[in-house]
Formats: structure tokens, sequence, C-alpha cells
């Protein structure tokens, strides 16, 4: 029988996610000795070098931390200085803040589903080949890659490192005109959010049929889909205040891997869209929620390989939350409010939490009284997912010990991809050596 | 030869980095299929399973800290004909290059307080994490710098690196270009900004939108001879004061300035 074989997979440097990371699997016999997620990258150290910085460069430094979530980053940044400091912002900071935060979610989650994950459902490693296969489907995604990239444009000066974001506010805004012209083009996105989710749901069946059950944890409102602002909320023990955050994250560091690892009442806990899917879909716009229907997903759905439909069901809500927060700006009137801010400086500490594409972010920051920080802590989503991958390594592999090689490796790749983690992020600050057998 | 092997081989690589920059690639939107018409993008994992032993053109991305970080670039400069920087972090080192105002154990003490001597003991992930830029480690032939990288000027350089030449780099200040938008300088309503020593080639982006230039393209090659000396002089400025405000990507001057006084 094929179980008495024995099984050896190192995947170095998983492609098709951000950052590096490594799969280790060892199995005779059907007995599975050793199953690892692994992460390789090299610190950088923020915490460490944020120390003396004035407040104003904060925000532009730790967006550095991610190309892809540059946008969340600069937006939890300055909502922890602007606690610290106790700096005050309008409705319409609030609102046009919001726009980039569904920019950035927009433009990860296609290029996710879209860009990573279709080629395994095709069996191809790339999208390349997919461009001469199937030329319309790519086209309809690169245009709502193209929409998501220019919303964030037009808001932030750009999708990578925003510059108009600055604590207070803005330092430039968009005219009513332009904001007018994104909501026909997000209008006319619809259709071909749906067409593109068609094609999805015609291979949805290649997404491998595994659940375990575990914590979800998000920020979650009484009165929105949370993304920008709310409460923590855990699908095991309800809401908590974003001030007790550490006791929700719980940063530990195991030998076996590299970043920290995160765990709240359970093992492990998984953050995401799915995380945000599962304790929040009741307040999805219709769109989203007919959608999520479509692809009988409801919550509490305990499959990590649905979070890539979580995320085209979120594209769907970010394209209609856009829609409607346009039509009330445009309705409120724009002011320009680009006077420079009198802040009183003093010393102080703030946290702020952010949901961003790959789940709930915390930027912690003290500051002097001179407005420079001399603390910081930034917890990031993709650590918080890390010990759940593991977890899900751990069920999910002996399902996999019949199948050939190739398809194990793909399998526990999948898996990987699913939680869409971005290493960079996970590892701006750490990594441990792994202790060799 | 058919059409298809004659493509010129195109590769991408990350070291320490946001990743940001490779992402202005996949936000290049259609122009990438056209791209990947001409090229053949053999490597670049953030995308793509496949790997290669040959290059035409290899993009780095990131600083480089660890000895095994350099081992790895040095094999890359070994497997390609050109060797592109792609960048702030590769070109310069990156906000990233601060944290070597302190020394490896502070670091680790600041972000990692109850980690245990054990875990880091012989432990190659950890050997003297000082971020560099590319070109201190190996030769580079070309840079393409801001953080991120602006997309056009990346078609640019590569479409002019496919026909043998090099484009030259803008080595002007950011205020020419911001001039040219006819943009209201930073300095009359109250604000700070790099750009009279920034090297230019961004189209002054972060003025056009309100806020200061960082010079995260670096300085241009001579910023106290060269530098908008008529900015300077309304405002009362040096070259050295605008250096020594800001250095969140320019701490490679700052640390070339203290070998050279050492030397």
């Amino acid at each position: 029988m094929s179980t008495s074989k024995e099984i050896s997979i190192i995947v170095e440097h998983v492609t098709r996610v951000e950052g590096h990371g490594n799969i280790v699997l060892n199995a005779k016999n059907g007995e599975i000795k050793k199953i690892q997620w692994q992460i390789s990258e090299a610190p950088r150290f923020f915490e460490s070098f944020v120390r003396n910085r004035p407040y104003y460069e904060l925000s532009h430094i730790t967006s550095r931390i991610c190309g892809i979530c540059s946008i969340g980053h600069a937006l939890a940044s300055l909502k922890a200085t602007e606690n610290a400091l106790k700096i005050p912002i309008s409705s319409q900071t609030e609102h046009l803040r919001k726009l980039p935060l569904h920019g950035e979610n927009m433009q990860s989650h296609i290029l996710h589903v879209g860009y990573l994950v279709a080629p395994d459902l095709y069996r191809v490693g790339s999208v390349f080949p997919l461009i001469s296969s199937a030329p319309e489907t790519v086209k309809k995604i690169v245009s709502l890659h193209r929409l998501a990239n220019e919303m964030s444009d037009l808001i932030c000066g750009r999708t990578t490192h925003p510059i108009t974001l600055v604590p207070g506010g803005f330092s430039a805004i968009p005219s009513k005109n332009k904001l007018n012209k994104l909501k026909t083009r997000l209008e006319k996105s619809l259709p071909v959010c749906s067409e593109v989710a068609n094609v999805i749901l015609d291979n949805v069946d290649k997404l491998p049929d595994f659940s375990r059950e575990t914590e979800y944890i998000a920020l979650t409102d009484k009165t929105e889909y949370a993304l920008y602002d709310g409460k923590i909320g855990s699908t095991d023990t309800g809401t908590h205040s974003v001030e007790d955050y550490e006791s929700i994250v719980n940063e530990f560091i195991v030998p076996q891997s590299t970043a920290k690892y995160c765990k709240h009442r359970r093992e492990s806990y998984m953050v995401g869209a799915l995380a945000r899917f599962n304790l929040n879909a009741s307040l999805l716009h219709p769109k989203a929620k007919a959608l999520a229907k479509k692809f009988k997903l409801s919550p509490i759905n305990y499959n990590p390989f649905m979070n890539n439909i979580a995320q085209i069901v979120e594209y769907v809500h970010s394209v209609e939350d856009s829609i409607h927060l346009i039509d009330m700006m445009v309705d409120n009137g724009l002011n320009r409010e680009d006077k420079p801010l009198k802040i009183h400086l003093s010393a102080g500490r703030g946290i702020g939490a952010v949901e961003v594409p790959r789940g709930i972010l915390f930027h912690d920051y003290t500051y002097d009284n001179n407005g420079l920080c001399t603390k910081a802590n930034c917890v990031i989503p993709t650590n918080q997912n890390h010990n759940n991958i593991q977890k899900d390594m751990e069920a999910f592999t002996p399902q996999l010990l019949e199948k050939p090689k190739d398809e194990i490796k793909l399998n526990l790749e999948m898996l990987v991809r699913a939680y869409d983690p971005c290493i960079s992020c996970s590892t701006h600050y750490l990594d441990v050596r792994f202790i060799d057998e | 030869m058919t059409k298809k092997q004659s493509k010129p081989k195109i590769a991408f690589f990350d070291f320490a980095s946001c990743e940001g920059c490779q992402l202005q690639i996949a936000n290049l939107e259609e122009t990438i299929i056209e791209v990947a018409d001409v090229v053949e993008v053999v490597e670049f994992r953030e995308v793509m399973t496949e790997k290669a032993e040959r290059y035409d053109i290899a993009f780095i991305e990131g600083s480089i800290s660890r000895p095994i970080d350099e081992k790895r670039l040095k094999n890359i400069r070994k497997k390609t004909k050109i060797l592109v920087a792609l960048g702030t972090c590769a070109h310069l080192g990156g906000v990233q290059r601060l944290g070597n105002q302190w020394s490896i154990k502070e670091n680790l003490k600041e972000v990692y307080p109850t980690a245990k001597p054990a875990d880091m003991k012989n432990n190659e992930f950890f050997e003297k994490p000082r971020h560099k830029a590319v070109d201190e480690v190996v030769s580079v032939d070309y840079v393409i710098p801001g953080c991120p990288i602006d997309r056009t000027e990346f078609i640019r350089v590569v479409v002019a690196l496919l026909h043998g030449n090099k484009p030259p780099i803008p080595d002007y200040p950011v205020c020419v270009e911001c001039k040219k938008k006819e943009n209201v300088c930073l300095f009359t309503i109250g604000k700070f900004c790099m750009g009279p020593i920034a090297r230019a080639g961004c189209g002054a982006i972060c003025p056009s939108h309100g806020n200061e230039c960082e010079a995260c393209r670096g300085y241009i090659s001579h910023p106290h001879k060269e530098a908008q000396i008529d900015v300077l002089e309304k405002y009362g400025l040096s070259a050295k004061e605008i250096m020594d405000r800001k250095t969140m990507y320019t701490y490679r001057y700052v640390e070339n300035e203290k070998q050279e006084e050492e030397a």
C-alpha cells in the first residue's frame, strides 16, 4: 500500500505568496514525523528604529512594513498617533479614509484570487499561461485590479505608500467631479465582478474540502461591516476593547518557527476575510450577501480555503460601500480642510486597529512631550495566522498522504496561499533559526 | 531558434523589503500583458512557481542584511548579464537602514525583549543583520530609485536596457519638476521639504500632493554645489540643514560621512 512509502517534502520559499516561507513534511508508513510551516524572511526591526522619530514621520515609515497593505498600515499608524496625541479628525476625513482602505482590500483580494490562486485551479505555475488560455477572464481580472488601484491613486496620491494621509486628515483631497467619475466606474465594475465570480464558481470544487474548528477574530461594529474601526470581536468570546489587544493576541515564540505566534482561547485563531465574514456577514451590502449565498458561504464556515471566496465577496462589498460613501460625501459637500494642524504635543500612548486585507492590524505607539516616538509595537495579521496555518497543516496532511507527492505538495502550498500570507509584514521585526533535526 | 527562445529572460528577486516595488510591476495592469509578450519572465517568486538558471536581466528588490543574503545575491550576480537595483531599499538600504544606528543586540532587545540568547546563538538568520544597498555587495549595472519605484520609469528603463542602452538617471533636484508643475512651494506655507537636494525623476509626486519630499531617490550627485540655490537662499537654508533634518531614506549618506571622518 502506498502508506508504506516515505514522504519527504521541502518547499523552500513557497511561491505566489508575499515574502519567504517554507513547508517541511516528513512522513513514513503513513505516520507524520514532521509537518512545519517555517519563515525565513530577513528581519528589519521597525519597532526599534522608529524610536526617536517625530510623530509626523511614523505613518510614512511604518507604511513601508508592507507594500501590499501600506494604506492599512498608514491608517493604523495614524489612528495610533491621533489617539496618543489627542488629534481630532472630521467625519469627512473618516469617510475619505475608508475609500482607499476599500481600494486596498479590493486590490489585494483580486491580486490574490486572480493572479496567485487562479493558477492552482487551472494547475499552472503562474498567471502568465492564463493570459493566452483564458485572455478574456484575465482582462476582466486586470480591469478590477486597475480600478482598485486607481481608486487609491485618486485619494492617496498613489496606491503603494500613500502620500496624502497625514495626522489629522489629508494633505490634499480629490475633487467632487473626480469622486463622481470614480462612482460611475465602481457601478460599472459590478457586472464584471459577477462574471469573474462565475468563473471562480465553476472551479470552486477544485478548492480542497477541509474544515477544522478554530476561533475567528476581527474588528466588529454594530452599524457596519467593520474595516476602519470597531471593537475586537471573537467567535468564541464576544467583543473586547481595542485597548485590551495584548490580552487577545498573546504573542509568543515557538522554537520550530520564526515570527512571533499568537493565540487566544484555543491553540490558534484565524484573522482575515473569512474571519470578518464569520463575525460580520449580516452587515454586508446586498450584492455581496447574494454572492456569498451563490457560493454557499455562510457563517461560521471552518474551511480555510473559503478565505479565497470570502475575499471575492468582500471585493463586491467594498465596491458597494464605496459607492455609498461617495454619495454621502458628495451630498454633504467636500471641505478642503488643508490648513496645517496646530497640534499641542504632550506625552501619551495610543493604539490604532484597522482591518487590512489579511486581517486585524494593531499599531501601538508611545510618544514623549516633544512628539518623538519612544516605544512602538505592531501586531500583524499574518503573525496571528501563522499558528493557525501550522495547526491546519497538522490536521490536513493526514488526509493527503495517499496522494502522489506532487499533489501533497500542491495541496499544502494551496493551504498556505489560502491565508494570503504577507511574510514581509510578519517578519518586519524578527527572525528565529529553525533547529534542524 | 524559435521566437519564444530568443526572448530576453527577466527575473525578479526580493531581499529585505516590503515587496512594494514588485507590486508596481503587477500594477502595470494591461501593460504587463504586453511586457510578457516581448520578454520571458523566468523567475518571479511572488507571482510564479517556475525557476531558471540564467537571466539576461535580474531585478533586485530589498536591502542586503545577513551573510546568507549576500551569498544569495552573489549567486544571482553570477547568473545574470545585467543586474538592476530596484527601489530605495536596493539603491540606498531603505528605511530599515535606520536600524543600523543601534547595535544588533539593542535592536533585538527592543523588538524582542524575551528572546533567549540560546535561540540566537549560531543562528545564520540572526547573523549581522545590518542593512546595506545592493552595490555595497555586488556590482550594479543600473538603478531604478524610489520608494516605491515609478511604474512608467520601470518600463522606460526595461525598454532601453533591452535595446542595449542605459537611460540616464535624472541628476537634478526635485524642485525642477515641482516648479514645472507650478506647485506652491511647501516652504511658503510653512512646511519642510527635501526637494532642493533630492534627486528628481518622480515627477515631484509628494509635493504635488501637499506633502514634503523625503528624498526617497537619494540626493543629487553634488548636493552642496548643485542644490536648488534660489529656494535655499529664499528660505535661508543650507543643503546641510536639509540633510540633518530628515534621514528616513538617506541614512546611507550619514554612514558614509561617518566612515569618511573616521578614515
